[in-house]
């Protein structure tokens, strides 16, 4: 063969190659995830209950408030036990609590407390643990000892204990709450970016980058940043159901939000405590608040299988 | 292992001290003090009461006052419940809780492992679906919910089984009488059942397909032989690792337990100690669990390593 038909053929498979639409991991991803029934139907579920929970507030006719005495604890119309004490007419489809005030409504404030709760605590413990994590695997050596030796030590302080002291701190102050939630959860987060971090740094591209000249920041940004995004993104949906369970356990406990606002927690408990004569007032928050931990926890699994590059 | 042991114990003193340096400022920063509620004290009294438990001194002093107490191993008075100190609220809720947090424990780890073997050895089919739908259950409904669902059912309607009434009591301790602590147990190893049962599902699955299990299959061993002596060994490791977890977790729910059903042990006196900012109780609750959960880590780290002889202590 010549040397000029030799050439030729390159051109020609290099062409072709080119004509191949490449796949980015991303692209990958969000087939296996499209695939994945359980998570696309969770996305779902999760995406109404947040648009219900932002927009019907605004066009119900009861408010969160609103008081009504000739109304307690009464049934919704459909409920199907008939010896129950009242019924709630109306509007009432998920019956009235022991204030008389309508519990749909409540239920959607609590999600959107809820809701808020997990999306802005998340996002303080990704921004602290990526950060924290990201600096700790880059640079290693005494600092990264030091850095993760502190993670430990706040590691083995029950985490619970740590949020109620935070809540009697913040006190008064709910958004504060929220950040102070957030700048606990993000130690997992730490030490997950941290190992991530620990081994790409050693792979050849982290060292052409650096052979090339590229500063340390530029570095963790644009080539260790995108490599170690996949376990964020699963850590984070995984975070945020922990976050809004951690939430409605103080409000169970008497520390959560101050009435007459409320949120899963209060209304939970609520509940328990009028179980007997008023059970939906128990299952309805309850139920809520468990698909929405489903559809959190069926999520991350979906996105694990999603970007695990081990099943590539 | 000794020397492993020691290195360990000496490395979690820091620690400890640094949780209760962080417990201690956290709590005095907390806006309130424990003696606010009360009705409106001529000043001069509240002075005294102040100086009778150092409140009045900077704080720096009341520090280095509560740490000096502490090297005696005593945890200064109940700012809440005259009369007692904070040794003798422990010494009395403790047992209590110990029981409790025990019994729970080992309830799930029996369960959870062996629902998660059984799972793992009807792969994909009905039975492993139905038990990691349950354990799906038990890691998203939060023991709150649980709680008082279980409490109604046995302790108010009663379940009839068979003929029989089943009735238990829905709170109170009564001693720690056995129809007391099954419920309130039951609530607190739900979770952890699920959890560890997902686990040990997940690693015996993979046992089961490994080279050494294909080996004892050839050999003619009969299955449970393969699955007792041979994959569980191998497919438990991951439950030993994750007891420091779990005890932590079952530190969080005896919390919520011990409040809903009225039982006396030392979460319920943290959640009342936070309320009322009784500092000296809080600071000895934390100060015993973050010891209980650094030895038990540590135990469990050994215990790994016992089982495992691929991991060498260093």
């Amino acid at each position: 063969m010549s040397a000029a038909g030799l050439t030729s053929r390159n051109t020609e498979t290099i062409e072709r190659a080119l004509d191949v639409k490449g796949r980015s991991l991303w692209v990958d991803a969000r087939r296996r995830m499209m695939r994945n029934r359980a998570a696309v139907v969770s996305v779902v579920l999760l995406t109404t209950i947040a648009l219900v929970a932002i927009f019907v507030p605004m066009v119900w006719p009861y408010s969160y408030q609103q008081i009504d005495y000739s109304n307690i604890l009464c049934a919704p119309g459909w409920w199907p036990d008939r010896s129950v004490s009242c019924f709630a007419g109306g509007y009432h489809i998920f019956g009235t609590e022991q204030n008389g005030r309508d519990l749909f409504i409540r239920v959607l404030y609590g999600a959107r407390i809820s809701l808020a709760v997990g999306l802005v605590a998340t996002l303080v413990s990704l921004l602290i643990g990526v950060g924290y994590g990201a600096i700790a695997g880059f640079i290693g050596g005494k600092l990264d000892e030091l850095m993760m030796r502190f993670v430990d030590v706040l590691y083995s302080l029950p985490y619970i204990f740590l949020v109620i002291i935070l809540m009697v701190v913040f006190n008064q102050n709910f958004f504060l709450l929220f950040v102070a939630i957030g700048a606990v959860e993000w130690l997992t987060m730490a030490r997950i970016v941290r190992g991530q971090t620990l081994s790409i740094k050693e792979k050849e591209f982290v060292e052409a980058a650096r052979a090339a000249g590229l500063s340390p920041l530029k570095t963790i940004r644009q080539h260790i940043g995108p490599n170690i995004l996949g376990p964020v993104v699963v850590y984070v949906t995984l975070t945020s159901p922990t976050v809004i369970l951690s939430e409605s356990f103080r409000s169970v406990l008497g520390l959560g939000i101050r009435e007459p606002l409320t949120s899963w927690g209060v209304l939970i408990s609520d509940g328990a405590a009028h179980l007997e004569t008023a059970p939906w007032m128990l299952i309805f928050p309850a139920a809520i608040m468990a698909i929405t931990l489903f559809c959190f926890n069926f999520i991350g699994d979906g996105l694990r299988d999603a970007l695990d590059p081990k099943d590539r | 292992m000794l020397s492993y042991a020691i290195k360990r114990i000496l490395g979690a003193i820091p620690t400890l001290l640094i949780i209760i340096t962080l417990v201690f400022f956290m709590m005095r920063i907390a806006p309130g003090g424990p003696f606010d509620a009360q009705r409106h004290l001529p000043p001069e009294i509240e002075n005294n009461i102040k100086a009778a438990y150092h409140l009045d001194q900077p704080i720096w002093k009341q520090y280095g006052l509560y740490m000096a107490n502490l090297a005696h191993g005593d945890l200064g008075p109940s700012f809440k419940n005259h009369d007692f100190s904070v040794n003798e609220l422990i010494a009395d809720g403790l047992p209590v809780s110990a029981k409790l947090g025990f019994s729970a424990i080992i309830l799930s780890i029996v369960f959870g492992i062996t629902l998660g073997t059984i799972a793992a050895l009807n792969q994909n089919d009905v039975v492993d679906h139905g038990v990691m739908g349950l354990a799906m259950i038990g890691i998203t409904v939060p023991s709150f919910v649980t709680a008082p669902i279980l409490a109604l059912v046995f302790g108010i309607y009663g379940l009839h089984l068979f003929g029989i009434d089943i009735f238990l009591p829905a709170g109170g301790w009564n001693g720690g009488a056995l129809q007391n602590m099954i419920l309130p147990v039951i609530v607190l190893a739900l979770p952890q059942i699920a959890i560890i049962a997902r686990l040990v599902r997940g690693s015996m699955v993979e046992v089961l397909r490994s080279n050494y299990v294909r080996t004892a299959r050839a050999k003619g061993l009969p299955n449970y032989v393969v699955v007792y002596r041979h994959a569980l060994r191998e497919a438990l490791l991951p439950v030993v690792s994750y007891l420091g977890p779990a005890i932590a977790g079952l530190l969080t729910g005896s919390l919520i337990v011990e409040t809903i059903f009225g039982i006396p042990g030392i979460g319920r006196y943290f959640v009342e100690g936070a309320i009322n900012r009784d500092y000296t109780l809080v600071m000895g609750v934390v100060i015993y669990y973050a010891a209980f959960v650094i030895v038990l880590n540590l135990i469990a780290d050994i215990l790994y390593a016992a089982m495992d002889p691929r991991v060498r202590f260093q």
